[in-house]
């Protein structure tokens, strides 16, 4: 599932730097996504692969490097316009909004694609009306790409875990990205949601979305990514397709400490 | 769309017959009860327009007394002899809107980053700066008269139709109170349904997703400075809208009637009503504002009756009773009298 050296590169992380106070979270990483591709981005616990996702996306500033996205750089501190941009993503710590319905938390996905203000909101005017019935027939549209359509009218504090997972990704679908950036997303689930996550994510791929993944479970990332960037201590050790990663010396070290992979 | 059957129609029939009959009935206990109803019912206006910025956006507010001030001061300077200003009320209520909706972003603004506590102290100091202001502002020019307040100011009037003084209509004689019910009502209509329409719309949605979290919500695109900013001019255009209403009853404004314990029991009629809930919220108003007033005339009249004479001061029990009402609601009903269906669920799981 090799995908073409010549694609061009939709996101470039050139040198970017975050410290805070004396720990260096992200020392200099670069490191390329090219259109229409998995990319895994592993390593051990504190390596700074969240730290690396938040300063995408907007909610930290890097000290240092920036962002450069379907060729023009990114605003350092916007994560609405990172949004706009194009750039959805989920939480290692899944974050919902725990009192809306499912449906409404997708809805609420639409909100950058579409235009009705207040005056729209009290007058109902035929375009409103109309907009309002677009959103919702997508936001039921996503909920059955994920799999959870009976879910619809639950709270979204009281979906199973998975299906929180699952509604995060619908919710982040909903913002229509160019590169989806999944945080741990199979972190707590069994074996059958892990494959079943594992075919949604394919099917995004094939859809034409790039997915940027960190994962902790080796054998979804080393099955479903095209290249694997290997993190510790900030600093990126290796990126390369998934059997080299597996085979490379400091990737073991980082992880087992110098021992060998099972 | 369905959305009326024959139940609801009958029910919505049954509401309209008592809105209609309430201050005829309220009026057999005299002129005064007639009054409290009104007020109940412009606080229903005050508690949606605090309902929009607590329940849906979630951003604490305990200066949202400020606004209904501006609205008030704003009739008041323009339709009173202070000025020699008169502008006709149609006039005057939109602008004190306006005005309001300026404060509210003035407010919201520095306060933008703040959140819970923070932001509750923040807004309440803003609405005694507001209070302070008005206390003050007669000198070296004088603009709001200080504290004796403006007095004269008109009462509402649309063309010829005046809302002071007993009118003939259609062989039933009406009161001043009496014909403010009825304006008030009309508008409270208009207000509840502009609520119902924010809250099940994108922008609404928003609101409450920023309630739910924030940074999930900046990371789905939503801009919450805009967003936010928008809540509390909402809110406030509600509460300048109130407050022009106010002035033109009352006949007289001071910045007395605007004080922190205004902003605190306007909030308590959200929260104990339901927060979030438009159903709650008006319930909460009512009662916050009938039964003190229930209060305020049994109490005295049940002591002689049982003690031969009055041993506590009906003003002091009756805010005693208050704060009690408040504590047992918060620990029997946290959602609130009448929360929303979703709410209630959401503690049942949780206790």
């Amino acid at each position: 599932m090799m995908v073409e050296n010549l694609s061009p590169p939709l996101l470039e992380a050139r040198q970017v730097a975050k410290h805070f106070g004396g720990v260096k979270a992200l020392r200099d990483v670069s490191l390329s996504i090219r259109q229409g591709e998995v990319y895994g981005l592993i390593g051990p616990n504190g390596a700074g692969k969240t730290t690396l996702f938040n300063c995408l996306t907007g909610l930290y500033v890097p000290d240092g490097g920036s962002f450069i996205f379907a060729g023009s750089p990114l605003a350092a501190d916007a994560p609405h316009e990172a949004a706009a941009r194009g750039i959805a993503r989920t939480f290692q710590n899944i974050r919902l909004f725990g009192n809306m319905t499912a449906l409404e938390n997708v809805m609420v996905g639409r909100h950058l694609r579409t235009r009705a203000g207040v005056f729209g909101a009290i007058f109902r005017d035929p375009k409103t009306r109309a907009e309002e019935a677009a959103i919702q027939r997508r936001a039921e549209e996503l909920l059955h790409y994920v799999g959870i359509a009976d879910r619809a009218w639950d709270l979204a504090n009281n979906l199973s875990y998975g299906d929180q997972r699952r509604l995060e990704i619908a919710r982040a679908l909903a913002t229509e990205p160019k590169l989806l950036c999944l945080d741990e997303p199979a972190a707590g689930m069994n074996a059958t949601e892990t494959a079943e996550l594992r075919r949604l994510i394919e099917g995004i791929r094939q859809d034409g979305t790039t997915v940027l993944l960190i994962e902790h479970d080796v054998k979804l990332v080393m099955g479903l990514c095209d290249r694997v960037a290997v993190l510790d201590y900030g600093e990126k050790i290796c990126e390369d397709v998934p059997a080299a990663v597996q085979r490379d010396q400091r990737v073991i070290e980082a992880y087992l400490g110098g021992g060998h992979l099972a | 769309m369905k959305w009326m059957n024959s139940r609801s129609a009958a029910g919505i029939a049954l509401v309209a017959v008592a809105l209609v009959a309430l201050p005829f009935v309220a009026a057999m206990g005299g002129q005064a009860w007639v009054r409290i109803v009104d007020f109940a019912i412009l606080y229903v206006f005050l508690a949606l327009g605090l309902n929009i910025v607590v329940g849906l956006a979630g951003l604490l507010d305990l200066g949202y007394v400020a606004f209904y001030a501006v609205g008030a001061y704003v009739y008041a300077l323009l339709a009173s002899p202070h000025f020699g200003l008169h502008l006709p009320f149609w006039a005057i209520v939109p602008m004190g809107a306006a005005t309001a909706c300026v404060f509210g972003v003035l407010l919201g603004t520095p306060t933008l980053k703040l959140r819970g506590d923070y932001l509750a102290i923040v807004t309440l100091g803003f609405g005694e700066i507001i209070r302070i202001f008005l206390n003050n502002l007669n000198a070296p020019v004088n603009i709001t008269n200080g504290a004796q307040g403006i007095t004269l100011i008109d009462p509402v009037a649309i063309g010829g139709f005046k809302f002071s003084g007993t009118t003939q209509i259609l062989g039933i004689s009406l009161s001043g109170p009496q014909k403010y019910y009825f304006l008030l009502v009309a508008l409270a209509i208009v207000v509840i349904l502009i609520n119902l329409r924010l809250q099940h719309s994108r922008i609404g949605r928003a609101w409450q997703a920023i309630r739910e979290d924030e940074v999930a919500a900046k990371a789905i695109g939503i801009n919450t400075r805009n967003i936010k900013l928008l809540a509390f001019a909402m809110g406030a255009s509600f509460g300048g809208v109130a407050g022009g209403i106010f002035s033109a009853m009352q006949g007289f404004v001071s910045p007395e009637s605007f004080s922190l314990v205004e902003s605190i029991s306007i909030l308590s009629m959200v929260v104990l009503g339901g927060m979030g809930h438009i159903p709650g919220v008006i319930l909460g108003a009512v009662l916050l504002t009938v039964l003190p007033e229930l209060l305020r005339y049994g109490v005295g009249p049940v002591q002689q009756a049982l003690f031969g004479k009055v041993l506590v001061d009906p003003e002091s029990l009756r805010m005693l009773i208050f704060g009690l009402a408040l504590v047992l609601v918060m620990r029997w009903r946290p959602a609130g009298l009448w929360p929303s269906s979703e709410r209630r669920r959401e503690l049942a799981e949780k206790t």
